[in-house]
């Protein structure tokens, strides 16, 4: 059997490819994080509470309605992102002015009141949620074995994420979002709907999470606090990323999901601290985050 | 947060309330002799112990103008550190909790000098990630007993002659640490170190070309801080004879951030108004089918949306505009 510093090459790359689909999900999310961070300069707490919404949703919507898996990788999301928008409107928007910590405390509120909720009516254990008759079983790459689905979430996430990075930097759309990300004042007297823009940002931003969330569903159980536990990660990614470019924030999240992923092969014990200590390194090293512009 | 701190106002009204704050001071300390007397003991030492963590986290955000979103990694590892002193080593409660304490304070160092490097919303996103460190290494280390955590911590003999075991005993022992606690962190803020720290809140550029060194404040008040929250979880360990994860999580964090913030941020007393709530629902919660955590999130939700300067903020600030 072939090794790589003693690891065998299967266990090297199946331990890959599972750092390759965390880093997906870490991606997606810091991306959601950082859109809605330029533009409501709120840090979503609520943003784990979300991605457990957009998995409950899938899972809701097979077993008490029939709708099958693609249908609700584009229902969950709408849902996911409707009820952003009554956040939005009902809450943030009235912390418009106030120190963004605020922003961090009520969402931080709301995800506390979502993930109770569910606790309380679907209890702390997972719900099983199989891959669609499609995606199921492998393929034999030569090298490793590939579970179908495993491939398609890696995909994808790719996709989406190239998506919205288009969507900012090269759309019309886009580019009204990033004048009003510099001054909105300006951008408002230019006759741009800016409050309207906004509301979409914190839609997109959260309809990201819950498109995760549909995505995770099969891989990992469905559970109440799936959520909860993930976007602290992801805020330790967002931190080593810095939010000031949409690239950065995905190519941090693939990168550290990556390192994880080898952390396990190669020292098990670390591999849930491992991104936390990059991070530690990078603020002693480099402040401002691997793509920040400082502050 | 500057926008619900309270500043000082004009001189006179100043000395007003700073009678009225001595006055309520006194008032509690005749308070928490008498209580026991009609409550249940167990449940005024959680009180106080929850007190004293949230006053020593309302240091920061009330004082210093940063929000820690880790404080429970402090408060947690004050409580493996004193219960472990306890039971392993058998030493003095007393000695225990001062070593809870300089454990908090240590790992304050530590955290403290990387999370200010950033600010803001950063600086909270920072000591959540790195209080999630801590978590996972007091899940796999071995002495903290991972999922069961450290149980039957022996109360111990006060210098070796007062028994802890008697509620009474140990109940003025947490109260002496209380006060303590409070009275420290009542000097701190009152003194021209805790004026300079205010200075940073307001306006951290006009502090720094003023001449102070800024980061050096902000470390010195995190360590105080995150010593005191060490304190409170060392204490905490000995009243309920058990250190466990439930000390160290994020949830924890989360609710010193509540307690504070109903109280009302940046006054002294609102750390313990806010814990007296916070613990009394959750004893009432605990016998009913609610789930706490819908309450507790919906509570900060009106908090943010509704009363910004918390239960004792408003009374302040209505005492103000009334002076």
């Amino acid at each position: 059997m072939t090794t790589i510093f003693g690891v065998p090459t299967a266990a090297l790359y199946g331990q890959l490819l599972i750092g390759l689909i965390n880093g997906s999900f870490y991606a997606l999310l810091s991306l959601g994080l950082a859109v809605i961070f330029g533009m409501l300069h709120v840090i979503n707490f609520a943003h784990g509470a979300l991605y457990m919404l957009g998995a409950f949703t899938a899972w809701l919507a097979l077993t008490k309605l029939g709708i099958n898996y693609w249908a609700a990788l584009v229902l969950a999301p709408i849902a996911v992102a409707l009820l952003g928008v009554v956040i939005e409107r009902t809450t943030l928007k009235r912390l418009a002015g106030l120190d963004p910590l605020y922003g961090l405390l009520l969402t931080f509120g709301l995800s506390l009141v979502i993930e109770g909720m569910f606790r309380h009516w679907y209890g702390s254990s997972g719900q099983p949620y199989s891959p669609p008759p499609q995606l199921q079983g492998g393929v034999n790459l030569g090298f490793m074995f590939l579970p179908i689905y495993r491939g398609w979430v890696v995909v994808a996430s790719v996709v989406v994420c190239f998506a919205t990075w288009f969507i900012i930097e090269r759309t019309r759309l886009g580019a009204y979002l990033r004048a009003a990300t510099e001054n909105p004042a300006l951008v408002q007297a230019f006759g741009i709907n800016v409050p309207l823009l906004v509301t979409l940002t914190y839609a997109g931003g959260v309809a990201l999470a819950g498109f995760a969330g549909v995505l995770a569903a099969p891989i990992y159980q469905v559970s109440p606090l799936m959520g909860s536990n993930l976007i602290i990660v992801v805020f330790a990614v967002v931190v080593v990323g810095g939010m000031g470019s949409i690239m950065g924030a995905i190519v941090t999240g693939y990168m550290l999901g990556v390192l994880e992923g080898l952390t396990k092969v190669y020292y098990p014990q670390a591999s849930a601290i491992v991104i936390f200590v990059v991070m530690a390194i990078v603020l002693l090293v480099r402040p401002a985050g691997l793509f920040g512009r400082g502050e | 947060m500057t926008a619900t701190t309270v500043s000082a106002g004009p001189a006179g009204v100043r000395t007003n309330s700073e009678t009225w704050g001595r006055f309520s001071a006194a008032g509690l300390v005749v308070l928490l002799l008498v209580a026991p007397l009609g409550i249940y003991p167990v449940f005024l030492m959680k009180l106080m112990c929850f007190a004293l963590f949230a006053a020593a986290f309302n240091l920061l955000i009330g004082y210093v103008g940063l929000l820690s979103f880790g404080h429970a990694a402090f408060f947690g590892t004050g409580a493996y550190v004193s219960a472990h002193a306890a039971k392993v080593w058998h030493l003095d409660p007393l000695l225990c909790v001062v070593l809870g304490a300089v454990a908090g304070g240590f790992l304050g160092v530590l955290v403290g000098y990387l999370a200010i490097k950033r600010k803001g919303i950063y600086f909270s996103m920072i000591t959540l990630a790195l209080s999630q460190m801590v978590f996972f290494i007091a899940l796999q280390a071995p002495f903290t007993g991972g999922e069961d955590g450290i149980q039957g911590v022996p109360r111990g003999m006060l210098f070796g002659v007062l028994d802890l075991n008697k509620p009474m005993a140990m109940y003025g022992f947490v109260l002496v640490l209380f006060l303590f606690g409070m009275f420290a962190l009542w000097r701190i803020v009152n003194s021209p170190f805790g004026q300079i720290l205010k200075a940073i809140r307001e306006h951290e550029p006009r502090a720094i070309s003023l001449g102070y060194d800024v980061q050096r404040y902000k470390l010195i008040a995190f360590t105080i801080s995150a010593a005191l929250a060490g304190m409170a979880g060392g204490a905490k360990s000995l009243v309920f004879q058990l250190a466990s994860l439930t000390d160290i999580t994020w949830q924890m964090s989360g609710e010193v951030v509540l307690i504070t913030l109903l109280g009302g941020i940046g006054t002294m007393l609102g750390p313990v108004v806010g814990a007296l709530i916070v613990v009394t629902l959750e004893n009432y919660l605990a016998a009913m089918d609610f789930p706490v955590t819908v309450l507790i999130g919906a509570i900060f939700v009106a908090c943010v949306l509704l009363f910004r300067r918390g239960v004792v903020g408003e009374i302040e600030h209505a005492l103000r505009k009334r002076a």
